[in-house]
């Protein structure tokens, strides 16, 4: 970032923003926003209690077991829609109209046929992460180097030795992209699907303290969840630079 | 030029899904141990009949035996060299070149100790653990050629493997590729479009005409590149003489 032609780093931009939200909060203009400084002082306050660690440990079970499995059953998904053109055709359409779909409003329905408990939101999450794993699969694959493949073959590769040496690492740029995504989304689908259900995990935190009006707890709450994303995503991102070299020279 | 053939192609007809016809009735003899050309102008299906001999794309019809077995499919007898390179991004020039012996289950220590070898031959010694996004054109086609050779197949088919070179890389290519080629006593079938490149490199040089594919003419220039100098052998008028004929033919069908 840069400000008034001098480099500014990007801590400086979020410091900024804080600031503002203190002035704010400070201000008292809304009960909604209390000051910054409040926020964090309630944040350390409920870090270390037994209500939050359980919450959290429920919500990443839940995310953890969720992403597994959209992983498990995405990338083998879009890898043979990519290699079955029939296939590819008649689940393609789904994959689309599902991404584009407000998947939280299939969240009630769940709780409807699963029941209100920790198997819904594994299936939130499980449902907002695996189409863009999907799709992203298909399409790395799609663009997989055809001659690669060739060669391969000319060097008498089995077919299990095309997908393992020649397609999966072709379209891993692609594959991480989507697990990225996917992560992303799989961190709104438990909270989602929490605050839909009510008594689970942070969901249930973010009801308790916002029917109490608890708003700086509240806020340290939103702070963490977006950490976590945050972090969430940059680890796949790092990933994702490892192959970049390569991706940008197929 | 008495030599059997090791590739025998027999009324080799091709036509594509679309119905686009490129091969038809092509039969010949590729003798062993010399450089034979497939030569002709673009859509003549030069690459295509590469292939099949390559048991890459079946023939629509006919049939191509290689050393006295009929092709189903790649063997380890065969070895391509690709016009683009078809390098793996994301392995280096080691493992790349030790690419065919790893598919083949070759143990790491015994293929990179063959891949040192061939990557020594084609002067890269000093790159063995470069990528090949670090390398230049003419250096990415010595790391293809070096894994045509590790595999040590007895034929080794080139798809136009000079094309994305430079013409100054490009010579001094062909004159290191006929010397390690003499050497290695290969047998190669090689695609160009280049007439000069024809006539300098080939012991039989086979002339395609275009759509569908047919063998135009056969033509075994008689040019004597024993110890001589490759500006001579330009110079010479055996050469000269190739390349005029093969030019009187061509342009027919330009």
């Amino acid at each position: 970032m840069t400000l008034f032609g001098k480099k500014v780093p990007i801590l400086f931009s979020l410091a900024i923003w804080f600031i503002v939200w203190e002035l704010i909060g400070q201000a008292k203009l809304s009960t909604i926003i209390p000051p910054i400084s409040g926020v964090l002082a309630a944040g350390i306050t409920i870090l270390p209690t037994a209500k939050f660690s359980a919450a959290v440990s429920i919500s990443l079970r839940s995310f953890i077991v969720g992403m597994a499995l959209a992983l498990a059953i995405g990338i083998p998904l879009g890898v043979v829609m990519a290699r079955v053109a029939s296939l590819g055709k008649i689940l393609g359409m789904w994959v689309n109209i599902f991404i584009s779909a407000p998947i939280s409003a299939l969240v009630p329905v769940l709780m409807a046929v699963i029941g209100i408990g920790e198997t819904t939101v594994v299936i939130t999450v499980f449902l907002f992460a695996v189409f863009v794993i999907i799709l992203d699969t298909e399409i790395g694959i799609k663009q997989a180097d055809r001659s690669l493949v060739e060669m391969a073959r000319c060097f008498g590769a089995r077919p299990y030795q095309v997908y393992t040496k020649i397609l999966f690492l072709c379209a891993l740029p692609e594959i991480l992209a989507g697990v990225r995504l996917g992560a992303i989304r799989g961190v709104k689908g438990v909270v989602i699907g929490q605050l839909l259900i009510a008594i689970l995990g942070v969901g249930e935190l973010f009801e308790l303290y916002s029917q109490h009006f608890l708003m700086e707890e509240f806020w340290a709450l939103v702070i963490i969840v977006f950490m976590f994303a945050f972090a969430v995503s940059e680890s796949v991102a790092f990933l994702e630079r490892r192959v970049d070299y390569y991706a940008n020279t197929r | 030029m008495s030599a059997d053939a090791i590739v025998e192609v027999k009324e080799v007809g091709k036509t594509y899904d679309g119905g686009v016809e490129a091969l038809t009735g092509v039969s010949l003899g590729l003798p062993r141990g010399r450089l034979s050309t497939l030569l002709g102008p673009s859509g003549c299906g030069k690459t295509t009949l590469l292939k099949i001999i390559a048991g890459l794309i079946p023939p629509s019809s006919g049939e191509v035996w290689v050393k006295g077995k009929k092709v189903d499919g790649p063997g380890p007898e065969r070895a391509f060299v690709f016009q683009d390179f078809a390098l793996l991004p994301w392995a280096n020039v080691l493992r790349n070149v030790a690419f065919g012996l790893e598919l083949r289950g070759t143990p790491k220590e015994q293929r990179f100790e063959v891949a040192r070898k061939q990557i020594a031959e084609v002067g890269l010694s000093s790159f063995e653990s470069s990528y090949p996004h670090q390398l230049s054109g003419g250096m990415r086609q010595r790391v293809g050629l070096a894994r045509a050779l590790a595999v040590d197949a007895d034929i080794i088919l080139m798809d136009e493997p000079f094309s994305s070179v430079d013409e100054q890389t490009r010579r001094k290519f062909q004159e290191e590729l006929l010397e390690l080629l003499r050497h290695k006593q290969k047998t190669v079938i090689f695609v160009t479009h280049s007439i000069e490149e024809a006539a300098y490199l080939s012991d039989q040089i086979v002339l395609l005409s275009p759509r569908p594919g047919t063998v135009s003419k056969i033509i075994h220039p008689n040019i004597d590149r024993g110890g001589r100098d490759p500006d001579e052998i330009r110079r010479d008028k055996n050469y000269l003489d190739v390349v005029d004929e093969i030019w009187q033919i061509l342009k027919q069908y330009i």
